[in-house]
């Protein structure tokens, strides 16, 4: 396509493609037989109608940043991390290693050494597959898919037999060292003296989230690694001819996108249950995908579809509540929605579109 | 298909009335006419670029022309697709053959003409045939070897069979020569020679003007879209259709003084490269280059100039020496990339600015560190780039460049080819490079740009830079050059001083006809 | 470890391979033919659901596995239109056909059935039942060789028989016929396909409805004959694995049989087994059972033991139009 003008771009065609993923779940909740209207309205109060709602509605949003992030940053490069389920699991065996055998004084030191740890292993878990891409040209997508089983059993296998305390019959770890529990939203208000609802797991990883957003729009656009990864991903025999080594950047991109992965875990696993449970990350490594696609895999897109999805999440769960014949699972519809069409059927706005606007351009000349 | 419709015999196999094609902005091809007779063997030649290749896919099907009648035996034929144009008995040879490499060769030869549900009929049918087309033709090779085992000129032997099993009366060959060895092409010529005899018609699609003198009853000649003559091939000369290839348009004769000549700032010695196939693109090079000197390296297209370009600028490994001031560089393995070319103080123009020079889709001031973004002054400190700089720079490079728009924030891919070309000659040569290595600085790029672009090459040399030119057109070549190299088949067969030779000797050299003893004939002009 | 438990062990794993074998044939189809697809999990969700849903309301399991086949090439359909009409990200559609299953399929259920996602228990008519062969009883009797014939080769459901018999039917429909010289060449080398005069969509519609329709019969056949209905994402990964063993099998049908009872007899060990305990070496903990085939199709795809090289044209959209 010849070049859009940026605003049909970045905002109209997503916002498209969003209205088409909710016209069509619309449709499916008028087939159940309830008012789509009414349903937007209860995710919508549900969400952001309460601190209450809210709360959970940023708390969700902290991990789809992380995991969007992750994927995007994989995307500059063109390549499609589907990993970052795997690669949050065993960034969370990470942060857990730090949290459980350290007796911590206090949060503000456990913390640069618990987010150390889980981008170490997550980046660890993204390594393999990055250097069968960049060495063996096996194909990424395959291998990060493997790897998500693989973490999963292993996790499996680690609690039931290793990191489960004696006696106890769930499979999860003991409960971290209490110098390793981290602010959440109520004790933050409560030092300015403000109120905030006790219950929400919202917590202090919010803002790293967003510094985290920051940080990756520093790398990506005003490093000369991140530079580097661009005209990577634009064309790879350009980037040869600059001299750029596609080794390199296939490793460091992977390795990048694995840590921020892994870092989701500071949020869920140190931020809300405090002790390491099998299912850690409940899918948020493919909202992730949704969030960069949606998100035009820039840091403030992300952000903002990270936050569209905590509010699907949390009014989702309000919806369930209030109108139960439309569960839940709705919200898988709308994201595998918004994933069909900002991703894999781009062209069916996109070429319209730019048809439409070409033919305006040529009238107005 | 033998129809009832009268048959003219006088009529030819094939006719083209006002054939164009665009893509996008690129006209193709410019109201092409042609008429081939039957049994012969014709030629088309042109530099790259010229729309053969398209003119040829318009005739197989591959694309429609925007305008223009195709003829086949008389008969008016509307080629929507490959396939009528198969049924219509054109079989096509194409450059980069359609082979599915883990086939057997029966397999390939049936692909598409299977002609019942259960492929063994076809496959005992195809058996036959082969053995039959062998001993006719002696087009011998091994039914059921897979492709990838087979030699490319075996497997150019499979694209030939394919079309004669079906009954191509009709055979397009694209560039059928360019991966051949001498001995594969020879043989080539002979099956060439013994279809024309069995009656059919054949299209010679090359740049290489000895095959053409050697093979081809008539020929063609292409330039820039268009067709510039039709001649019969006993009566013209390798010389005149170079001349007719190269094109004799506005001369734009650069003035440029006599400078200062220093000592040798570029040396290469026994330079060779394997191309991706592993075939030998260039064998044994070696040359200088003085300071303040212009080397211009003569020759057809796809005789090793991309690989000479490439091995230079450490885009691909290759063997022998490189030296720069004297100290030798690595030619491959370590410190032989690129970046490490870049700062040993040489500076690549690539010959495709698209493909190498550009990223598209990054904007003019991000362009213009592409390649040197590590050096300082396109840096804040150890970890950021200084962007606002970097636009700053692009702005006054653009405005000594005379880039049209000036603005550094608008996508490279929104500049005009000329545009694009000099915003990688301005971040190229504003890098006060020891060595320039450029590869066809004015393909594709209007005439005013080109006499621009030739000004800023002599000023660099005139600053007594060691600049090597790889081109294609001759006019370039002349008007740059202080010496000049022919390469062909990638060797050097002869190094003039620009001074001292004209057009018709160096068109002998491109045509591959190696330095005789020391005089050369006077030639008959040809103006 | 007695030859009866041999036996039954051998049992269990053509019983867990033939949802393997249905979903790893259904992605040679479509991986042949140059479309990726990681979205043969969600298919055969939607076919599992769909089968058991009508199932359990008509009563009748042929009626089931004919909505089950049709929600599955609804999948399949939509996927090719965004690979093949759109040109889009194969991967990425699949990842969205995986989810829009896993969402609709609970979403419907619990609409439909107010069981938390499940269907109603199927029984009777509504569920494939065991074939005994005949004579079995009596045969089994035989020591050896009767208790093969009697308790592994007899007592499977018909879509067991199916999937075994599907395995050289790929192999005749793609070696022997015309359609499968033809999808074989589209995977390698579209442009070979086109310049011979022949529909390079077209082609490739048709692998991917096929796909479509034998994920259909792996996931009719979990829900209405390995098990008694429905649950929530009864496929649990089978779909991966099933890719896994594409990936291990190199894409070819024979091949590919060996690899999914090879991985559906890790799977009837781990069932059988919790833990292994090996004199000398240890305890091989279930996990590790569970994990080994994604395992072995790393080993496979480093390189380590010989190469798995994809059809060449795989992933990418076929662009003629320069």
């Amino acid at each position: 396509m010849k070049n859009l003008p940026k605003w049909i771009d970045l905002v109209l065609i997503p916002a498209i493609n969003l209205f088409l993923a909710f016209m069509i779940s619309g449709l499916v909740v008028v087939y159940i037989g309830e008012n789509p209207f009414r349903a937007m309205q209860i995710i919508i109060n549900g969400s952001l109608g309460s601190a209450y709602g809210l709360g959970y509605t940023l708390y969700y949003a902290t991990n789809f940043i992380f995991t969007g992030l992750a994927v995007a940053v994989a995307f500059h490069a063109r390549m499609f991390n589907i990993g970052g389920e795997g690669q949050a699991m065993i960034g969370g065996l990470g942060t857990a290693l730090v949290c459980l055998f350290i007796d911590w004084p206090h949060w503000t030191i456990a913390l640069p050494f618990a987010i150390m740890s889980a981008a170490l292993f997550g980046a660890a878990w993204s390594a393999i597959p990055a250097y069968l891409q960049a060495r063996r040209g096996s194909h990424i997508v395959i291998t990060t898919i493997m790897f998500n089983f693989i973490a999963y059993s292993m996790m499996v296998y680690l609690l039931v037999h290793v990191l489960k305390p004696k006696g106890q019959m769930a499979p999860e770890s003991a409960k971290f060292v209490a110098g390793s529990n981290l602010p959440s939203a109520h004790d933050i208000f409560g030092w300015f003296g403000m109120a905030f609802p006790k219950s929400p797991p919202l917590n202090v990883t919010f803002l790293l989230a967003m510094l985290a957003c920051f940080l990756i729009w520093l790398f990506i656009w005003r490093t000369r690694m991140g530079y580097a990864i661009r005209a990577f991903g634009w064309s790879e025999t350009a980037a040869v001819y600059a001299g750029i080594s596609p080794f390199k950047i296939i490793m460091v991109t992977m390795l990048v996108s694995g840590g921020l992965a892994g870092m989701m875990s500071i949020n869920s696993v140190m931020g809300e249950a405090e002790r390491l449970l099998i299912d850690s990350v409940q899918g948020a490594g493919f909202v992730g995908i949704a969030a960069a696609l949606m998100g035009r895999s820039h840091p403030l897109g992300v952000f903002l579809a990270a936050v569209l999805f905590g509010v699907l999440y949390q009014g989702g769960a309000e919806l369930e509540f209030e109108m139960p014949a439309v569960s839940r699972e709705m919200i898988v519809v709308i994201q595998a929605l918004v994933i069909l069409f900002t991703g894999a059927l781009e062209n069916l706005v996109r070429v319209p579109i730019g048809r439409i606007f070409m033919k305006l351009n040529a009238k107005q000349n | 298909m033998d129809t009832k419709v009268q048959h003219d015999s006088a009529a030819p196999m094939i006719e083209l009335r006002g054939i164009s094609k665009s893509f996008g902005p690129v006209q193709a091809n410019k109201n092409i006419n042609l008429k081939v007779s039957k049994g012969s063997i014709h030629g088309i030649v042109g530099e790259n670029g010229a729309g053969k290749s398209t003119l040829m896919s318009i005739l197989y099907g591959f694309y429609k022309s925007d305008s223009g009648e195709i003829y086949i035996n008389g008969k008016q034929i509307n080629i929507t697709d490959s396939h009528v144009a198969i049924e219509a008995g054109i079989g096509m040879v194409h450059q980069h053959f359609k082979l599915v490499e883990n086939f057997t060769v029966l397999e390939n030869v049936i692909l598409g003409m299977e002609n019942s549900f259960l492929i063994n009929t076809a496959l005992n049918n195809a058996r036959v045939l082969l053995s039959e087309l062998a001993s006719t033709y002696s087009l011998e090779v091994d039914p059921d070897a897979l492709i990838e085992d087979l030699s490319v000129g075996h497997q150019q032997r499979v694209e030939i069979l394919k079309a004669l099993y079906r009954q191509a009366d009709i055979l397009i060959l694209d560039e059928p020569t360019g991966v051949l060895t001498p001995a594969e092409a020879d043989h080539l010529f002979n099956i060439l020679r013994n279809l024309s005899k069995e009656g059919k018609t054949i299209i010679l699609i090359t740049h290489k003007l000895k095959e053409i003198m050697s093979v081809t009853d008539t020929v063609s000649v292409m330039r820039r879209g268009e067709m510039t003559a039709t001649l019969e091939t006993s009566k013209t000369t390798p010389q005149e259709l170079a001349e007719l290839m190269v094109g004799r348009s506005v001369l734009l004769r650069i003035e440029k003084d006599a400078t200062e000549v220093g000592g040798k700032s570029l040396e290469v010695h026994n330079l060779s490269v394997m191309d991706k196939r592993g075939v030998t693109a260039l064998k044994n090079v070696s040359f200088h280059v003085r300071k303040g000197e212009i080397l211009g390296i003569a020759g057809v297209a796809g005789n090793g100039q991309t690989e000479l370009l490439e091995a230079l600028g450490g885009i691909s490994p290759a063997t022998g020496t490189m030296k720069i001031d004297g100290e030798e560089i690595p030619l491959h393995d370590k410190g032989s990339d690129a970046r490490s070319r870049r700062e040993y103080g040489v500076s690549h123009v690539p010959e495709d600015r698209q493909k190498l020079g550009l990223i598209l889709d990054f904007f003019a001031w991000e362009n213009i560190a592409f390649g040197y973004h590590h050096n300082d002054e396109f840096n804040k400190n150890w970890l950021l780039m200084d962007n606002r700089k970097t636009r700053e720079i692009a702005r006054q490079e653009m405005a000594k460049f005379d880039i049209r728009p000036p603005t550094p924030n608008n996508l490279v891919k929104n500049f005009s080819g000329g545009n694009q070309q000099k915003i990688v000659l301005a971040r190229e040569l504003e890098q006060n490079p020891k060595v320039l290595i450029v590869g066809q600085p004015t393909r594709g790029v209007d005439i005013g740009a080109i006499e621009f672009i030739h000004q800023k090459i002599i000023e660099l040399r005139n600053k007594g830079v060691a600049i090597l030119l790889v081109s294609v057109e001759l006019d370039e070549i002349f008007s740059l050059s202080d010496r000049v190299a022919v390469l062909f088949d990638g060797k050097i067969i002869g190094e003039r001083i620009t001074e001292e030779t004209n057009e018709s000797e160096l068109g002998l050299l491109m045509a591959g006809i190696e330095d005789g003893p020391e005089e050369q004939p006077a030639m008959e002009s040809v103006a | 470890m007695d030859y009866l438990t041999i036996i039954q062990i051998l049992d269990s794993m053509l019983r867990l391979s033939a949802p393997l074998i249905f979903a790893c044939l259904a992605g040679l189809f479509s991986e042949r033919s140059g479309i990726f697809d990681i979205g043969l999990e969600g298919k055969m969700l939607a076919s599992a659901f769909f089968s058991a849903a009508v199932a359990a309301a008509t009563g009748s399991v042929w009626l089931g596995l004919m909505a089950g086949l049709t929600a599955s090439m609804i999948l399949a359909a939509i996927h090719g239109f965004a690979s093949i009409t759109f040109q889009g990200n194969q991967l990425i559609s699949g990842v969205a056909i995986n989810f829009l299953a896993s969402g609709m399929t609970a979403l419907i259920g619990q609409n439909w059935f107010r069981l938390g996602g499940r269907t109603p228990s199927l029984s009777g008519d509504g569920r494939f039942l065991p074939i005994e062969f005949p004579f079995a009883e009596s045969i089994g009797k035989i020591p050896f060789l009767g208790p093969i014939y009697s308790e592994l080769l007899s007592g499977h459901t018909i879509l067991v028989y199916v999937a075994l018999l599907t395995v050289p039917l790929t192999w005749w429909l793609l070696f022997k016929t015309r359609f499968g010289l033809r999808l074989r060449a589209v995977g390698e080398n579209p442009e070979a396909v086109d310049t011979g005069g022949v529909s390079v969509s077209f082609l490739r519609y048709r692998a991917v409805l096929i796909c479509g329709l034998l994920c259909g019969l792996g996931g009719a056949y979990l829900a209405t004959g390995m098990a008694a209905g429905f649950i929530r994402d009864m496929t649990a990964g089978k779909g991966f694995i099933a890719l896994a063993a594409l990936i291990f099998a190199k894409w070819r049908p024979a091949y590919a049989l060996y690899a999914c009872l090879l991985f559906g007899f890790l799977e009837a060990i781990a069932i059988r087994y919790q833990n292994i305990t090996i004199e000398g070496v240890g305890t091989i903990p279930v996990q590790f059972m569970q994990a080994l085939p994604y395992i072995l199709t790393i080993v496979i795809l480093a390189g380590l033991v010989g190469k798995a090289i994809p059809p060449k044209a795989g992933g990418e959209p076929y662009v003629k139009e320069r």
